[in-house]
């Protein structure tokens, strides 16, 4: 009897997997015959391929706020790293090879996490919220730095921004690195370090006092989420060409943390839709506002969360997820049950 | 040896001592209840053992090494757990979850295993969901295992709480008011319950408990504290008749009134 029960978990569990494999690559194909079919013009695949990578960015800040429950405000600057390493990477060794290109990826991860690395270890010893602060302050650093980099190295740009960095990262790449990354996301969190994270979140005393080492479980949701930021970052720098220190500030920043908190904290499904949506709604504004979407949008911002925040306080998705995403085991767990599990703090 | 052994605790808070000279041996198997008071320090007591709040001076000696100075998890994967008296759960996580969290703590894998799902990640996630089941099983929660902790009765919180420490595998079990806001009912099927896991998995169990029925009816051995000390030890019958005790309970030159 308990056999029969295994074998059918893990035969669910092919049969998610194909399922699953088989939409992501309908999906991939169906954009793919669109924008062959021209469809989908050179415009709005570059809008397609920055809420892909958006995406990427907003797991990372999933798991560090929406799981991990550590508040971060400048995921941005981590996004910047990770888009300036693999940057200065490209443009002055890669000359466009696949090889490069992918090790310079690698270079912004790593970069973007070993930062995180360093930060994170004195401020999440504390259990007191610190890391906001902090993160606000080091995005500010940051963007200083950007905006002053091309005195220590003139091939960063500085304040006028960064050139000359080979465009390899076409909707392919981008796209494949999404679902890369969504899969590793989902299979952590349906795992240990999942669970962790949401213990840290939701009773940091009683996870410490139960076993948990959760200084170790935050600096690894840290790590990794900003690791995640650099990872888009990257991806950013080889998929469009001018790379400017505003586009890594405060307000990309908050961008993040909106779809993090507009999805839902605590789901996976809730910040993909968010940030998928979220990137097209501010291109149609940017549309149909023109300037004055530039000079409104920190008022816009705040408008569409006190908005959401007062009609949906627990997010769009509400802690609740997608069932394909996440192994059939974990049906008798948290995820995709509908209604009951919402996730927002208090 | 002893399996857990208290000497000359002291807490301060400020001006406050809200633990003084507390002294504490307790045998494997044993079931000691610890009562006093509102404020008498029964819970900094539990605070101190856990590694929650560093004393300010004394000594816990655990099956022969001395805690002060662990961080609290690394006490906890010694074989210490406890539950809370204000219940701590992970409220917005399944009943299922709540156990599982805790379980990884002696049960678990690395990172790769975890982000790539591997064979060694199925095979240790089928037992800990077989471990978990047993344990909700044993509470009696085993049909609201998909429920968000936070939609449990109050009771079935309390109980989900000792699921939760016994997932860490305890030697000693410390129990902080568990029949607290319970009916008489509640509290029957709760000292059965306490009796079980106890055999079931060979616990030492320290207990705070206000309502003195469980606790005459747990307890081999009770400590009585008020003002941060200890004022009278023994077993349920010598306690319950000393004026100490009383006077402490009800002020001086009041009735003895019998529960
Ligand atoms: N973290 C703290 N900081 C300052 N004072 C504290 C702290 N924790 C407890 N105290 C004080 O220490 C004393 C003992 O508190 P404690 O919670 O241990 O009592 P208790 O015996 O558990 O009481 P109760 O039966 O009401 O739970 C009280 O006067 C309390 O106000
Ligand atoms: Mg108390």
């Amino acid at each position: 009897m308990e056999r029969y029960f295994c074998t059918l978990l893990r035969r669910r569990e092919r049969v998610r997997l194909a399922l699953l494999g088989g939409l992501l690559a309908s999906l991939y194909g169906a954009l793919k015959l669109l924008s062959l079919a021209g469809l989908i013009n050179e415009y709005w695949q570059r809008v397609l391929d920055q809420a892909l990578i958006t995406t990427i960015g907003a797991l990372g800040l999933s798991i560090i706020y929406g799981f991990a429950g550590q508040f971060s405000l400048g995921h941005a600057a981590f996004y910047g790293i990770g888009a300036y390493t693999a940057g200065i990477i490209g443009k002055v060794w890669s000359q466009g090879s696949i090889t490069f290109f992918l090790l310079a990826l690698l270079a912004g991860t790593l970069a973007a996490s070993f930062i995180a690395f360093l930060l994170g270890i004195p401020i999440l010893r504390l259990r007191s919220d610190y890391l906001g602060i902090a993160t606000l302050g080091f995005g500010v650093i940051v963007r200083v730095a950007l905006e002053n980099s091309n005195r220590f190295y003139p091939p960063l740009g500085g304040a006028t921004g960064m050139t000359g960095i080979p465009q390899v990262a076409n909707f392919d790449w981008i796209f494949w690195f999404t679902v890369g990354t969504l899969i590793l996301v989902c299979n952590l969190i349906a795992s240990s370090y999942g669970r962790a994270w949401l213990s840290i979140r939701e009773d940091e005393m009683a996870a410490d006092t139960l076993g948990i080492n959760t200084t170790r479980y935050k600096i690894t949701a840290f790590v990794l989420g900003c690791g995640l930021a650099g990872l888009a970052g990257g991806l950013y720098a080889y998929r469009y060409p001018y790379l400017h220190p505003s586009s890594f500030d405060f307000l990309k920043s908050f961008d993040f943390l909106l779809i993090v908190v507009l999805g839902g904290l605590g789901s996976i499904s809730g910040t993909v839709v968010t940030a998928i949506c979220w990137v097209f709604l501010l291109e149609g504004l940017r549309i149909i506002l023109g300037q004055a979407f530039v000079d409104w949008r920190g008022v816009i911002y705040a408008v569409i969360l006190i908005v959401t925040v007062l009609l949906r306080p627990q997010g769009l998705f509400s802690g609740k997820e997608w069932r394909l995403l996440f192994p059939s085991r974990d049906q008798d767990g948290t995820w995709g049950k509908e209604g009951k599990h919402a996730s927002l703090r208090g | 040896m002893p399996l857990l052994e208290v000497r000359d605790l002291c807490k301060d808070f400020g001006g406050l001592r809200a633990v003084s000279n507390f002294q504490l041996k307790m045998e494997q198997g044993e079931i000691v209840g610890l009562i006093g008071p509102n404020g008498a320090g029964k819970t900094t007591v539990f605070n101190l053992i856990t590694g929650l709040i560093p004393p300010t001076s004394g000594s816990i000696i655990f099956q022969g090494e001395n805690l002060v100075g662990l961080p609290p998890y690394r006490i906890a994967a010694k074989g210490i757990a406890r539950t809370f008296q204000n219940i701590r759960l992970f409220k917005d996580m399944s009943v299922l979850d709540n156990v599982r969290a805790i379980l990884h703590v002696h049960n678990g894998y690395g990172f790769w295993d975890a982000a790539l799902h591997s064979p060694r990640f199925a095979k240790k996630e089928e037992e800990i969901l077989a471990r978990a089941r047993e344990l909700l099983e044993v509470v009696n929660l085993e049909t609201r295992s998909r429920d968000p902790a936070r939609s449990l009765p109050y009771g079935d919180q309390r109980r989900l709480e000792i699921a939760r420490a016994l997932a860490l595998r305890p030697k000693l079990l410390l129990l902080d008011e568990p029949a607290a806001g319970m009916n008489p009912r509640e509290v029957a099927s709760l000292t059965e319950l306490i009796r079980f896991i106890k055999d079931k998995f060979q616990l030492t169990v320290l207990l705070i408990e206000h309502q003195m029925g469980l606790v005459m009816n747990l307890c081999e051995r009770i400590v009585v504290m008020d003002f941060g000390e200890i004022i009278a030890e023994g077993t349920p019958h010598e306690v319950s008749n000393n004026p100490v005790v009383l006077e402490a309970y009800l002020g001086k030159g009041a009735v003895v009134n019998r529960c």
